[in-house]
């Protein structure tokens, strides 16, 4: 410990200070607190887009928004919540882990680190402001369809660009990732002793570099199918919309892994360190991984079951998503069986951890229903589907990042945060989180569609349940930033070791908070 | 230690570039090799002739009737077909003419795609002659007529007995290539 202290002193403090310390930091610690206020900034415009649509919900009829506007606060949701919330603030997550988790100084390229993070409030300027051009923002859903997106106005050039630069920041994100965590490991960390967060960190990152370069092709076509003449996906001119449904998907199915692989790879921190037992089946977590990872690139056509395909495609495409539930089994039972006869305490981040293994597990199984194709038929475009992926994405994803900032803040800031509000946050959320969303099951079992702003008489009470879950669900993330905020400025000093279960590198060999240059002579790793 | 590490690490970044580069081809690459499946595979066979399977036969049995629509979607043109519908044995072929005229003055050139009810007639639809698979130039207030001759085979589920055929012609911009295979 001694020699970590003497680590930090040698080091003193040679950087700008005021808002050029952050426009110009290149160490990975700044970048990642940037990357997670601002995603979580994203988060907000998102979550207030989404308070305007449950709003408009709230009752049968036209009220708050005209149906266009309706429109683009559907597509801007769902586009600032995937690029401008979760994906950002997952990088940010490794940002500030992956380096300390493998004793590594730094990442890998550090400026190129920074410049990747300053990208992301260019892309979402782009984004918020499209709202205010002629025409208003892009309106035809979150996945850009043809021929609503190569007819839109503005606002879909502004998406373009925004998800051209999004898309490269991502790209250089993961080359810095993979670089840092192949190359930079400290002395006698194999990679199958790495930590489960940067294991799953190092495929998604994989996942990355492969389809976000095919995203930026399928956004060029386009691009140029508006502009400049060509006709990808312009039947007249012999081009065809379905295959834009092809390479979007290609994409956007190992995009929906992405935000994922690095949430199941926080909660195979979490739950090990609060049952104080190692995780269970180590190696076989890392393969299901790397099974989902592959399985996740042949899956694609499952959302275009009613776009037009043969049966025989229907059936491989059928059988190959169902398959996805073995590997995701393999995990869930893993966890389960870490904290079978652990000596287990409930503090915030395992709250939301085992919340996080209920509810995904909610989530898997309503995407297994919705693998199977004459179900899919049915429910396809309804909000059965909206429920199914809020439960893996709000319940997945954005619950493991809850309970990622809750495990890591003592280590980021030296303080604790406020562990009643803490639980008091995830009881509300997960309260709020079911009111808004289970009951959208019903309603897309009973035929409502997505993407309307009016519906039947028939859908009124679930919808007005549901609006009142996400209004609850959206004033209990502003709890969620007073805790965080209450933590850095007042909160109680951090014991050294908050966590005694924990066994990672950060928590073993560095004090709380860590210091603003670790491990620059790498520990060694037995 | 440090400059081995700083010279792997810049190798690793170049590979890794250049995979994401060839993934950026790869999206372009699916383009091609899209229309190349849905040619091999018979998918989405719109634009070509086909070829009548050599065991056609007629089923005096049975009747279809066929509705003819026909729209334009952004083109200064009137078009429709000359007869609406018309009754037909399953496997018996038949002409239909369609007529469009170019109310501009201008020459423009558009492309017709087909479109049926149900939507897996295009597996029992036999297509020789139409004028969708290629463009059509119309010269000012040119007037033109053209033929589609087809057969609906007799695999025809039985319990179909009305089908609608419907062209829509788009406008493709002055000197556009012909439609793509």
């Amino acid at each position: 410990m001694a020699a970590v202290h003497g680590d930090a002193h040698g080091h003193d403090d040679h950087h700008p200070s005021g808002i050029m310390r952050w426009v110009t930091t290149t160490n990975h610690k700044d970048i990642g607190t940037m990357y997670l206020w601002f995603s979580f900034t994203m988060f907000l415009i998102g979550g207030f887009l989404a308070m305007g649509i449950r709003a408009e919900l709230y009752q049968p009829g036209i009220q708050i928004l005209q149906p266009e506007l309706f429109n683009q606060f559907t597509t801007l949701h769902g586009l600032i919540m995937v690029f401008g919330a979760i994906m950002p603030a997952f990088v940010g997550f490794a940002n500030w882990q992956v380096p300390l988790m493998i004793g590594a100084p730094d990442m890998a390229f550090a400026r190129m680190n920074n410049w990747s993070f300053w990208l992301l409030p260019v892309a979402g300027t782009l984004l918020v402001s499209s709202f205010f051009v002629p025409g208003g923002a892009a309106a035809g859903g979150w996945t850009f369809y043809p021929p609503l997106s190569t007819q839109g106005g503005l606002g879909v050039d502004l998406m373009i660009f925004a998800v051209h630069i999004l898309g490269a920041s991502s790209i250089m994100g993961s080359i810095n990732i993979i670089t840092t965590i192949l190359n930079m490991r400290a002395p006698g960390m194999t990679l199958m002793k790495m930590p489960m967060f940067v294991w799953t960190w190092l495929i998604t990152a994989y996942l990355l570099v492969l389809v976000m370069p095919v995203l930026a092709g399928v956004v060029t076509m386009l691009l140029t199918d508006r502009h400049f003449g060509t006709s990808f996906f312009n039947a007249a001119g012999g081009g065809d919309p379905v295959m834009f449904q092809h390479i979007f998907w290609f994409f956007g199915h190992p995009e929906v892994y992405i935000m994922i692989l690095p949430a199941f790879g926080i909660v195979s921190e979490i739950i090990p360190t609060f049952a104080r037992k190692p995780l269970f089946g180590y190696s076989s977590m890392v393969y299901a991984t790397a099974s989902i990872a592959i399985l996740s690139c042949v899956v694609w056509a499952h959302h275009m079951f009613t776009a037009g395909m043969p049966t025989v495609g229907q059936l491989f495409f059928m059988y190959a998503t169902m398959l996805i539930a073995v590997p995701t089994g393999v995990k869930v039972f893993n966890w389960t069986a870490t904290m079978w006869r652990g000596s287990m305490t409930f503090e915030t981040p395992m709250l939301f951890a085992i919340g996080f293994i209920f509810l995904f597990v909610i989530g898997g199984f309503s995407g297994v229903i919705c693998a199977i194709v004459p179900i899919d038929i049915q429910v396809q475009d309804t909000y059965y589907v909206i429920a199914h992926f809020h439960y893996v994405l709000v319940s997945g994803a954005l619950f493991s990042l809850f309970a990622g900032v809750y495990y890591w803040l003592p280590k980021w800031t030296g303080n604790m945060y406020n562990e009643t509000l803490g639980k008091w946050h995830f009881w509300l959320s997960m309260f709020f989180f079911n009111l808004t969303f289970f009951v959208q099951h019903f309603l897309g079992l009973a035929g409502m569609p997505r993407r309307i702003p009016d519906y039947n008489l028939q859908f009124a009470d679930f919808n007005m349940v549901s609006s009142i879950g996400a209004f609850g669900f959206g004033l209990t993330q502003l709890l969620f930033l007073y805790i965080v905020i209450s933590c850095i400025r007042s909160g109680e000093k951090s014991p050294e070791k908050p966590w005694d279960g924990a066994t990672t590198l950060e928590w073993t060999h560095l004090p709380c908070p860590a210091p603003y240059h670790s491990f620059e002579k790498p520990p060694i790793v037995k | 230690m440090v400059e081995a590490n700083s010279k792997s690490n810049i190798l690793m970044m170049k590979k890794l570039l250049i995979f994401t580069l060839i993934m950026f081809v790869f999206g372009y690459a699916l383009v091609p090799f899209y229309e190349k499946f849905c040619e091999v595979t018979g998918i989405n066979n719109l634009l070509q002739p086909d070829v009548l399977a050599k065991d056609n036969r007629v089923d005096e049995d049975r009747w279809i009737a066929i509705e003819f629509d026909a729209n334009v979607r952004g083109l200064p043109w009137q078009f429709k077909p000359l007869q609406t519908s018309a009754r037909i044995h399953p496997g018996e072929p038949i002409n239909v003419m369609y007529e469009i005229t170019n109310n501009s003055d201008r020459e423009v050139t558009g492309q017709a795609i087909p479109s049926y009810s149900p939507r897996f007639l295009d597996k029992h639809l036999k297509k020789f002659e139409c004028f969708c698979f290629t463009k059509q130039v119309l010269k000012p207030n040119e007037t033109l007529q053209m033929p589609v001759q087809f057969v609906i085979d007799s695999e025809l589920p039985a319990e179909i007995n009305t089908v609608t055929i419907s062209y829509t012609f788009f406008e493709l911009p002055a000197g556009a290539s012909p439609v793509k295979k």
